[in-house]
């Protein structure tokens, strides 16, 4: 692994690590550890950083689902188009284009059921090449980005050889 | 009844280990943060654990051949063909032993007889000389030194040597010093014991942990030193499998064949679910050690500097998972340092005496935690030790 690559891995892992210590985690300089970064960021690589955070602890009243979208590709554009206007979205926090039975599978925040219900039905559905749509509740999160949202617990003795 | 006559005086005399003491005292604090253990965080590798789920599905749960599966030998000897460039013969050169403890324990009874002398340089991991003195052999620490970066030099193992000398135990890269012997290093032992009939216990059960360039290297790759060599390892800390306890020794067929019967006799077979799955362990999981040692090594770089801002001289470790610096300049001793470290900041360490008196003034902390973990505990010793200055 090249000093890039351990650098994402490390900021994937925890991104408010400072610069002097990723300097001294991969024997570089702090300096060339925020060239690095700055690289990164320009080259699109790294595209922001954002807080993993649970949810269900800190709001009661929401509701995120995920939303099967079948959807007739443009002779132009192809599937581009579409999941261009849906990412636009502000309740929208992920798009992604599928293989398989359906083509994109979006999900949604809302503070409620009916908000989500009103988003397929007067935002998602009538739009233009979308031909059906399946929406399927998140229940509980158990992981996100690596993160699980319960602690592991340390098994190990307190002093061991 | 009075037990003391009637237990082994031999026995009796042994001290338990510093680190079970410094255990029973660290136990006794609420909520310690502790940067005391001797085994991986990490979990075993995901397709290891399945492999035994899958084993105790299809009910293989009878001994296995003394020596250890087959399969399992025939898996080891490759694996120690690519690291160190010997062919072990799996019939004859090799045990699966249950942890790289009971080779150690094999190893040192298959060679001594009362009064033979054993060589421990020290500090070294505490089980040595109890093993030796329970073979009625007598264990001669060799003292190594921060100045030497905690390596075995050939002046001092020289100056060890008698003519009871049987063995000399190799334990690196080190617990808890963290120190590695590269080839130069080697070869100058090497100078020393061709031409001797000292036996090398190589303990190399940290080999997958050696940090830099150069990779690991066993003594036995040295000219002239693999007739003269048992190298132990294991499973335990490469991949992060200490509780399966199991481990292997390979040596020439005349010493393996005296170790075995030890075994035989003692542990018949090492336990059957823990070798399958260490099969797979050895040949699917090269990828998971990368990724450990990875991990390891960018928590020793940020802890050596960690613990260096605080004002204590490191040394710099190039393998385990261990640093070892020194607590000379707090004036305390390491036992005070340690004890008063956990009763007051509740972080508990290891005191550096527990690995042999040559310790003393050290402390032993692990790095096999989270970061977020190292950077707590490494906060609360900075408030420790200023409070301790004035």
């Amino acid at each position: 692994m090249n000093v890039k690559e351990q650098i994402i891995n490390i900021l994937r892992q925890d991104a408010r690590i400072s610069n002097e210590r990723i300097a001294v985690m991969l024997d570089v300089t702090p300096k060339e550890v925020e060239k690095m970064i700055e690289e990164l960021e320009d080259d699109g690589i790294i595209i922001g950083y954002t807080a993993i955070t649970n949810d269900e602890k800190q709001d009661k009243n929401f509701v995120c689902a995920l939303i099967d979208v079948k959807v007739s590709p443009q002779a132009s554009c192809g599937y581009d188009g579409v999941a261009d206007k849906i990412a636009a979205y502000r309740e929208v926090s992920s798009v992604y284009l599928m293989s398989g039975g359906y083509d994109l599978s979006v999900t949604i925040k809302g503070r409620n059921l009916r908000e989500v219900a009103m988003f397929v039905t007067e935002r998602l559905a009538p739009l233009d090449g979308v031909i059906s749509t399946t929406t399927h509740f998140i229940l509980h999160r158990y992981k996100e980005k690596d993160k699980m949202f319960t602690r592991d617990t340390d098994e190990r003795s307190l002093v061991s050889p | 009844m009075d037990y003391s006559n009637i237990l082994s005086k031999k026995v009796q005399s042994l001290e338990f280990s510093g680190i079970r003491k410094f255990f029973d005292i660290a136990a006794s604090v609420k909520d310690v943060i502790s940067l005391s253990v001797g085994e991986p965080d990490f979990k075993s590798p995901w397709e290891v654990r399945k492999e035994a789920v899958h084993i105790l599905e299809q009910g293989r749960t009878s001994y296995t051949a003394n020596a250890g599966l087959m399969e399992l030998r025939k898996v080891i000897s490759d694996y120690l063909y690519k690291r160190i460039h010997i062919r072990y013969d799996p019939e004859h050169q090799l045990v699966v032993t249950v942890g790289g403890s009971e080779a150690i324990d094999l190893a040192i009874r298959a060679l001594t007889d009362s009064g033979d002398e054993v060589l421990v340089p020290q500090p070294s991991f505490v089980c040595y000389a109890p093993i030796v003195k329970l073979a009625n052999g007598v264990p001669v620490p060799i003292e190594t030194k921060e100045e030497d970066n905690f390596k075995l030099t050939a002046e001092a193992l020289k100056a060890h040597i008698t003519p009871r000398t049987k063995a000399l135990v190799l334990p690196y890269p080190n617990n808890p010093t963290g120190a590695v012997m590269r080839k130069a290093e080697l070869e100058a032992i090497a100078d020393v014991l061709r031409g001797t009939d000292i036996i090398v216990i190589s303990d190399e059960i940290y080999s997958e942990l050696t940090y830099g360039r150069e990779k690991h290297i066993s003594i036995a790759e040295i000219d002239g030193m693999e007739e003269r060599t048992i190298v132990i390892n294991g499973f335990s800390k490469a991949y992060a499998m200490t509780g399966w306890r199991l481990g292997f020794a390979a040596a020439p067929k005349e010493i393996i064949t005296q170790m075995l019967k030890i075994h035989q006799y003692a542990i018949m077979s090492s336990p059957t679910v823990s070798q399958y799955a260490a099969i797979v362990a050895m040949t699917e999981c090269d990828k998971d050690i990368e990724y450990m040692r990875t991990e390891y090594d960018m928590r020793r770089r940020l802890i050596v500097d960690g613990v260096r801002k605080l004002g204590l001289e490191c040394f710099e470790p190039e393998g385990a998972f261990y640093i070892f610096p020194s607590i000379k300049s707090t004036g305390m001793t390491s036992q005070e340092f340690c004890e008063k470290l956990v009763q007051s900041y509740k972080v508990a360490v290891v005191p550096g005496d527990a690995f042999g008196p040559c310790g003393e003034g050290y402390i032993r902390i692990s790095y096999a935690y989270s970061l977020e973990h190292i950077m707590t505990a490494l906060e609360r010793m900075k408030h420790f030790l200023e409070e301790s200055k004035q």
